[in-house]
């Protein structure tokens, strides 16, 4: 597949690269909404989180204009093939980006209700470690985005898992917390929802890098096992 | 390159082995096997001069109409191999008809266009005459408009029912297979739509092969798709394949407006 090969009409070609372009940008804006997120419950900043939360129109209205966008092609254009897979996987990527936007705007709530509370000795670090690797899965996904690099989008897909694992272990930990001191109750149902809001992005993440293995090689990978996409795309 | 024919799990009604066409010395088109399935439509497309034509044309040997035009190779025709010298042309048109790009109505009534084909293969009584053109008028999703006037000369029809009456003469003789040679490039959108809604009814009686410039009309109408390009056949799948997801660049690079 060669995307950047072009079409006799150039007006076309340059729609195509609209959304792609708009998609990347989208993506920016998301992926700095998570961090800001983060950082607002961690460092407990109420204005931090409010600006988040105001934020998070921005993305939604992204997504409307990008929607728009891709059925002005798919009704002028009719693309077919590669043209056809692009504006079918911009269209699902943008809804899984505007759903990674809600959930940051989740933990920007969460931030603002629990910046007045009293902050943990770890300082969340359970919350950290998955949200650390949350952000980058994000990262490297619109990375492989970009660059239609299948096996950076598998490798970011497996990430997925470690993410499900750090979370398990933030449940317990989190869990053993309220039982030892039952006062914490109400702020650490907080601070699961967090960390479950994270969760989430991992598997929107996923998701993503789905869509790039479809948009890429025609090969419709959801709901497969990673090991068996790895031998059908890669061939080990 | 050659034998790309997708697996098909349906009848076969015709089978192209190694065939080469030459317009005398010019080679048009180059070893292609593929395969047309019984009672499903097979859609042939690739840029001017490509050869679909010409490989259509070859389905009921129209090209010996003209001298220094020949074919090498088979192409099975129910296990028969048309171009046998022993092949009867006669019959042969009977069982594979065409209708082509520019309507080409015979300059007499409606009822003419039709009885005067079947006259040539079949001693019809009138009764059934007029049965058989109902039928093909039927057929062909043309007798509702010109039950009333059926003397009238066929030349009097709009461009999209004069195409639609070519088909109906197509029909008449009962063949099985139906070659199509753009046959709604010279037509507005509304008679396209119904000669493509047309081209769906029909093939559940007839096996059909429709070449065409037109590659949404390919998407809209075909069950497999063959891409042609200087006189090979590229790619060859089900249509489903070929437009989301074909497996070779030249296919790709065409149907997505790259090609040149």
């Amino acid at each position: 597949m060669d995307q950047m090969h072009t079409h006799i009409s150039r007006q076309f070609n340059a729609e195509l690269e609209d959304i792609r372009s708009r998609v990347l940008q989208m993506g920016g804006l998301v992926e700095h909404q998570i961090e800001q997120a983060l950082e607002a419950l961690i460092k407990g900043n109420t204005e931090q989180g409010e600006a988040v939360i105001m934020n998070d129109t921005q993305v939604n209205k992204m997504e409307v204009t990008i929607d728009e966008e891709c059925n002005q092609i798919i009704a002028r254009r009719q693309p077919a093939a590669s043209d056809l897979r692009l504006v079918v996987a911009v269209i699902k990527t943008i809804t899984d980006l505007e759903r990674i936007g809600d959930e940051a705007e989740k933990i920007a709530r969460m931030a603002v209700r629990l910046a007045g509370e009293e902050r943990p000795k770890n300082n969340y670090a359970e919350i950290q470690a998955v949200g650390q690797q949350v952000c980058h899965m994000v990262h490297d996904a619109l990375d492989a985005f970009a660059r239609l690099d299948i096996e950076a989008a598998l490798r970011v897909a497996r990430e997925d898992q470690q993410v499900d694992q750090k979370y398990d272990g933030a449940m317990r930990q989190l869990i053993t917390y309220m039982m030892e001191d039952p006062r914490t109750i109400s702020r650490m149902l907080n601070v699961i929802w967090a960390a479950r809001a994270l969760e989430r992005i991992g598997d929107h993440a996923r998701n993503i890098c789905e869509y790039i293995i479809y948009l890429v090689k025609g090969k419709d990978v959801r709901h497969t096992s990673l090991d068996q996409v790895e031998k059908e795309i890669l061939g080990r | 390159m050659t034998n790309s024919s997708p697996a098909l799990d349906v009848a076969r009604k015709i089978q192209v082995r190694d065939l080469n066409f030459f317009y005398g010395k010019y080679s048009a088109l180059k070893n292609i096997s593929l395969d047309i399935a019984t009672n499903k439509v097979t859609a042939f497309i690739g840029p001017s001069g490509c050869g679909k034509s010409t490989l259509l044309r070859t389905f009921n040997r129209m090209y010996e109409l003209y001298p220094g035009q020949r074919a090498t190779g088979e192409i099975l025709l129910d296990a028969e191999n048309i171009l046998s010298p022993r092949t009867d042309l006669f019959r042969l048109r009977a069982r594979v008809g065409m209708v082509f790009q520019k309507p080409t109505p015979f300059p007499m009534s409606i009822y003419e266009n039709i009885a005067f084909g079947v006259r040539l293969y079949e001693p019809l009584a009138r009764a059934q005459m007029d049965d058989r053109v109902e039928w093909a008028l039927q057929q062909a999703a043309l007798w509702d408009e010109v039950k009333d006037k059926l003397r009238q000369s066929g030349m009097s029809l709009s461009g999209g029912q004069q195409q639609r009456l070519c088909i109906a003469r197509a029909i008449a003789v009962k063949p099985e297979v139906v070659l199509l040679d753009e046959p709604a490039s010279a037509l507005d959108p509304i008679s396209t739509l119904k000669i493509e809604e047309l081209i769906y009814e029909l093939k559940k009686n007839y096996t059909i092969v429709i070449v065409t410039h037109n590659m949404q009309q390919a998407a809209r109408v075909s069950d497999f798709t063959a891409f042609m390009y200087l006189g090979e056949l590229v790619e060859f799948d089900r249509t489903n394949a070929i437009f989301t997801n074909p497996s070779k660049k030249q296919t790709e690079d065409y149907i997505t407006g790259r090609y040149g």
